[in-house]
């Protein structure tokens, strides 16, 4: 018993030893991580500069994740060449090849759209590869969590496609930045085109995906079709991933409501929109209208997944490989000619704003955070598919046009999903910067 | 009424689809003694049977159209199906439509394949390791099946729709005498018919076989029917090839309800698990009440009333009930002493 | 006897602490040294640990371990939130929290034994995500996550969107923008995060360690080869599967805390099952029973998904580049099947392979090659000691 008490004495004293051996050498790393001398973090050594690449891989938003790492490789492409896609149409024409002198250089990581997996992916971006900025993702709450990581670590985030009100509004940093809209414009834009196609007067049901996104969705949908006489009969959130969501679509039948509101994104979208169309909502007419259905927000890749059922169907999206500008043109010829389809609207957003940072920088003449959040913030320019468009200083949000789009009644292809309905204009889907809360706080160069 | 009558239905449906994923498992647990995680994977795989047939139908030649042009302005390629050439517009229309219905063919002689494979391949080698090895294992088969099937068909799901005549509604109201609204769709109809005849075939096989009486002897005690010299082995390869079978015509059937997409598999792995340990492990009976159960109560637990009685109910009421029901019935609705106890 | 058995744990635990210590070195070759991946290998480790007291020693396989990551990640964001920026309340009240959500889940569940136990769990665990991701979202912050934010200035802000931090406070602590977390001054980021996490590490370790050479840890063993004998013998084996638990649920509660303390975030998705199963399959892999084994499969798990999914197509072709042009494409093609964005494959194949050829996981692997090696000594050696009785 004796000898017993002993060991565990000299075990502790060596885990004590251990545990000073530890606090001993913390200095010589902690600071060779971090105080590399150049006044922010991964300053670029050499000639050549990290760009970090954070789409999903996995899971669900697997498809959306490989169209956005196609749009970053050949936007990583673009910058270098100095032209090409929509680069040649941008009206900033600071980019000459390369930034700053240097060649970009990439690397990617899985965010498995998972908060976790994302911060964890990003930071050995940043901390094993020396990635100066991160870029990417395919969901709100994934982008709000990188953000804040970019925040605390002191480089840039470009958010990728994430349409939640919070990554620019009560969740905002000063070192991120969204060129996507969200769901608040999205209301704006859609209340009056229902109210032209629907007439007044009508009652909504709402199903609303029960997490951060849906809440924001629904009440941007019900205070947008509001001042038509449009009334809520029942919002009734529904489990992510439900799979099945019959038990939510049979009370619609009976609760004299004429229309339906998916606020659902991706696979909920794709299941509830495809089994509401086979419950027959669509042939019926209650209140004397034709029963109808709106998913605030399309995804052309996810809308594919719904088959015919959204024929017909209104939505918004922040941009479709259809539109007719020079911008949208020289993009989706650069990336079909490379990748033989069209590109989606999560390669367009993350494509633009991989084009957007290199350009900041080049004008800022230096990669340092606080700098190039500078040469973005109030940055008006034109020729990347959404017509003017301008980086708010206020809440670092894109503000340009909106698209309202319906599901194609006769496709020519299966690209050919969604017809863009009206484009509605900056003016009318823009609001205070209060609005949404949130404070930036400073920028942190790390 | 009306809502009740309609979530009794949403319920049976519901269970329908729950009874016949956790069927085949239960089979598997009850004779192989294996902890089978890739029985998702199984149903995952039959669903994509119906898409890969639907895409057969479709394989097409390309045949450059001048007049109309594509996204990038080039003339138009456009796809002519070889099956048109091969049995004319209307037959291969007919096809086309019914390439779900069909798709059970397939599924059930690919899913055969699949499942004797598995058995002699690799899970033969585990009837007699702890469940923790089989667990690891058969997870590890899932996420290879799962991501074979991601790399041919994508991470996006894959509609697949339902033959014209039942794509829409029936007006279930009208037959017993309830209101206009009182509306289900064909489709889901014909799945409930579908699964009650699979499972009552399995329960025939089982019940009035001399093969099924042997699997349930079996069930009962393997040592014994093994001493009997019976080869056991090549039956137990046989009801793992049926419980594959079964997983995989029910995918099949699925598809026009759920988009197929690759990781159907995972999203349904928890919950059949869930059916079957409620309904008593290696108990097929048991497992059937507890998928009709379950899914009734799902149904229920959705209804506004109720959520606004207890708020988050209708996220977590499948995992109470299982408590519910493992704390007051030991071994779940139906289950033996001693089966999978250790 | 006894004394060869202290000796070798001594040894195994002087070793343990050396290697964890020398881990940015020794992972350095294979690019695995920077302090976001050190950190995860720490905390999961811990996590293993704690998960194979439970299920190493009683075989009471738990499918809902992930429920006190959860609590603990939590707690730890609302200690941040409430009291300090130091971690060290953060940690004691999570873990205790942790301990008593232990003592209640496992109260209910350890009623049942084998696979419905697992499903109980199993059944809490999703509960608790569920309820976190929706109804609880004024705690949990939903979705979105609970994070720390800069304090309150305006009292109708909600505390999830400021925080107070009354003891920072009180001590007049200045902050610009949001605070990081620390302990005693040392900021719980980088390199001294996962020195604080090591050494965390190495204390579960020692503990771990004496209780399973205790008598404690020899009656959960006893539980797990035959329970229904010790209740013939009149003993009650409840308490002593409760306390495992318990403890194993500490051990989980301080994982998340440390989770939460070197990365300030808590999200619902930690408590999902697919979070749950990482911890069994961590200790799977590395060797049910063994001390050193769960945290090998920790390292093993989070390395695979850091590193292997960051192979991408530009790096796999620039290493084939050796090789001729066609050849670089085709092996380009067949290695991105299973990097980068095909790295779920190489972890499922992972997973088949050590369990098919090493059914004691990745420690048996070890124990092979060294008795190999020992067999080889003894040849040398002519026999000159007789052969070491097996354990």
């Amino acid at each position: 018993m004796s000898e017993r008490k002993d060991i565990t004495r000299r075990r502790v004293i060596k885990s004590g030893a251990a545990a000073a051996a530890a606090a001993g050498a913390t200095p010589y790393f902690f600071t060779r991580a971090f105080a590399d001398g150049h006044g922010y973090m991964n300053a670029p050594k050499g000639d050549t500069v990290t760009f970090g690449f954070n789409v999903p891989q996995t899971g669900a938003y697997a498809d959306e994740g490989a169209d956005e790492l196609r749009a970053y490789e050949m936007a990583v492409e673009h910058i270098n060449a100095g032209g090409g896609g929509m680069l040649d149409t941008f009206s900033s024409k600071a980019l000459k090849g390369g930034v700053n002198g240097k060649t970009v250089k990439f690397v990617t990581g899985d965010t498995q759209t998972k908060s976790d997996a994302a911060r964890a992916s990003a930071k050995r971006m940043i901390e094993n590869d020396g990635a100066i900025m991160i870029t990417g993702g395919s969901s709100s709450g994934v982008a709000i969590a990188v953000q804040g990581l970019c925040q605390e670590a002191g480089v840039i985030f470009m958010s990728g496609l994430t349409h939640s009100n919070d990554t620019t509004g009560k969740d905002k940093r000063a070192n991120g930045f969204r060129h996507f809209f969200n769901t608040e414009m999205t209301g704006a834009a859609l209340g009056p085109v229902l109210n032209n196609n629907y007439g007044k007067d009508r009652k909504v049901y709402h199903l609303t995906a029960d997490y951060t996104w849906g809440y924001s969705q629904e009440g941007s949908m019900i205070k947008y079709t509001q001042p038509y006489g449009w009334e809520t009969v029942a919002a009734v959130k529904t489990p992510v991933g439900a799979g099945d969501f019959s038990q939510f679509i049979t009370p619609v039948l009976s609760s004299g409501a004429d229309t339906l509101v998916l606020n659902h994104y991706g696979k909920d979208m794709v299941n509830s929109l495809t089994q509401a169309v086979q419950f027959g909502l669509r042939d019926k007419q209650v209140n004397g209208k034709d029963f109808t259905i709106v998913v605030p927000l399309y995804s052309r890749l996810m809308a594919q997944g719904a088959g015919a059922n959204v024929k017909g169907i209104f939505g918004s999206t922040n941009w479709h490989w259809s539109l007719q500008d020079e911008g949208s043109k020289a993009f989706v010829k650069a990336f079909g000619t490379k990748y033989g389809f069209p590109p989606s609207q999560a390669a367009h957003t993350t494509y633009c704003q991989a084009l957007l940072y290199a350009d900041a920088c080049q004008r800022a003449g230096t990669f340092k955070p606080s700098e190039v959040g500078a040469a973005l913030e109030g940055f008006k320019f034109d020729g990347l598919g959404n017509g003017p468009t301008e980086y708010r200083a206020e809440d670092h949000q894109c503000f340009k046009d909106v698209l309202v789009v319906k599901g194609k009644e006769n496709p020519t292809s299966k690209f050919d999903v969604l017809e863009v309905v009206e484009v509605t204009p900056r003016a009318k889907v823009e609001y205070a910067p209060s609005l949404l809360g949130g404070e930036l706080g400073p920028y942190n160069n790390g | 009424m009306d809502a009740i009558f309609l979530q009794v239905l949403n319920g049976l449906d519901k269970g329908g689809a729950y009874a016949l994923i956790a069927l085949g498992l239960t089979l598997v647990f009850g004779t192989l003694g294996v902890v089978n995680f890739a029985h998702g994977a199984l149903f995952m795989l039959g669903a994509f049977c119906a898409v890969a047939l639907q895409r057969m139908f479709s394989v097409s030649y390309e045949r450059i159209n001048e007049d109309k042009q594509d996204f990038l302005g080039n003339p138009l390629k456009e796809q002519i199906s070889y099956m048109v050439d091969w049995v004319g517009e209307d037959a291969a229309a007919f096809l086309q439509d019914y390439s779900v219905p069909l798709s059970i063919i397939l599924a059930a002689l690919f899913m055969a394949i699949v499942g004797i494979v598995m058995e002699r391949g690799l899970i033969k080698h585990f009837y007699k390791r702890p469940h923790a090895d089989q667990i690891l294992v058969t997870f590890g088969l899932a996420i290879v099946i799962q991501e074979l099937v991601r790399h041919y068909f994508g991470a996006n799901p894959i509609p697949q729709a339902a033959p014209q005549v039942v794509s829409g509604a029936a007006n279930v109201g009208s037959w017993v005498g309830l209101g206009e609204n009182v509306i289900y769709p064909w489709w889901r109809l014909v799945y409930f018919v579908f699964s009650a005849i699979i499972i009552f075939g399995v329960f025939a096989f089982l019940q009035f076989t001399t093969f099924g009486m042997v699997v349930r002897a079996g069930m009962q005690d393997r040592e014994t029917v093994g001493l009997l010299g019976i080869n056991i082995e090549q039956r137990f390869t046989v009801v793992f090839g049926l419980a594959a079978v079964v997983a995989g015509v029910a995918g099949a059937m699925y598809t026009p309800v759920l988009p197929p997409d690759y990781h159907m598999g995972m999203d349904f792995l928890v919950l059949s698990f869930v059916v079957v340990v409620v309904g008593g492990m290696g108990s097929l009976g048991g497992a059937v009440l507890a998928g009709f159960l379950l899914g009734i109560l799902q149904s229920f637990a959705s209804m506004q009333a109720v959520q606004e009685l207890l708020p988050g109910i209708s996220q977590i009421i499948i995992y109470l009930v299982a408590v519910i029901v493992l704390l007051t019935l030991p071994r779940g609705l139906m289950g033996r002493k001693g089966v999978m106890e250790d | 006897m006894q004394n060869k058995t202290a000796l070798k744990d001594i040894t195994l635990f002087v070793g343990f602490a050396a290697v964890v210590l020398c881990l940015p070195i020794i992972l350095e070759p294979i690019g695995a040294n920077y302090p976001d991946l050190l950190q995860k290998i720490a905390i999961f480790g811990i996590f293993a640990i704690g998960f194979n007291i439970l299920f190493g020693l009683t075989g009471y396989l738990s499918f809902g371990h992930a429920a006190f990551i959860g609590v603990g990640s939590y707690m730890t964001l609302w200690s941040f939130k409430l009291l300090t920026m130091n971690v060290v309340p953060a940690i004691l009240f999570s873990v205790i929290l942790a301990g008593l959500f232990a003592y209640l889940i496992g109260y209910v569940s350890l009623r049942r034994s084998g696979i419905y136990f697992s499903i109980l769990t199993l059944a809490f665990a999703q509960m608790c995500y569920s309820l976190a991701y929706s109804v609880l979202t004024p705690i949990t912050n939903g979705e979105t996550g609970l994070q720390t934010r800069a304090i309150r200035t305006n009292p109708e802000t909600s505390l999830l969107d400021a925080d107070l931090r009354i003891i920072d406070q009180a001590f007049g602590v200045l902050e610009n923008g949001v605070p990081t977390t620390n302990f005693f001054g040392m900021a719980m980021s980088g390199y001294t995060g996962f020195y604080f996490c090591a050494v965390l590490l190495i204390i579960c370790f020692f503990i771990a360690q004496r209780l399973t050479r205790s008598n404690f840890g020899m009656m959960l063993k006893a539980i797990k080869s035959n329970q229904n004998r010790l209740n013939y013998t009149g003993i009650h084996t409840r308490p002593y599967l409760i306390a495992a638990f318990v403890i194993s649920g500490m051990y989980a509660g301080l994982a998340g805390s440390l989770m939460a303390a070197t990365d300030p975030i808590a999200g619902a998705e930690r408590m999902q099952w697919t979070a749950s199963g990482e911890v069994v399959l961590m200790t799977i892999l590395g060797g049910v029973g063994t001390l050193v084994g769960p945290v090998l499969g920790a390292g093993l798990i989070k390395y695979a998904e850091q590193k292997v999914s960051s192979w991408n197509e530009g790096i796999l072709e620039s290493f084939f580049s050796f090789l001729p042009e066609t050849l670089q494409h085709l092996m380009t093609n067949i290695g991105s099947l299973f990097v980068g964005e095909g790295w779920h494959t190489t972890l499922g194949l992972m997973f088949m392979i050590i369990v098919i050829f090493l059914p004691g996981g990745i420690m048996e692997g070890i124990q092979r090659i060294t008795n190999i090696f020992r067999r080889k000594s003894n040849k040398d050696a002519k026999g000159a000691s007789a052969p070491q009785p097996a354990e």
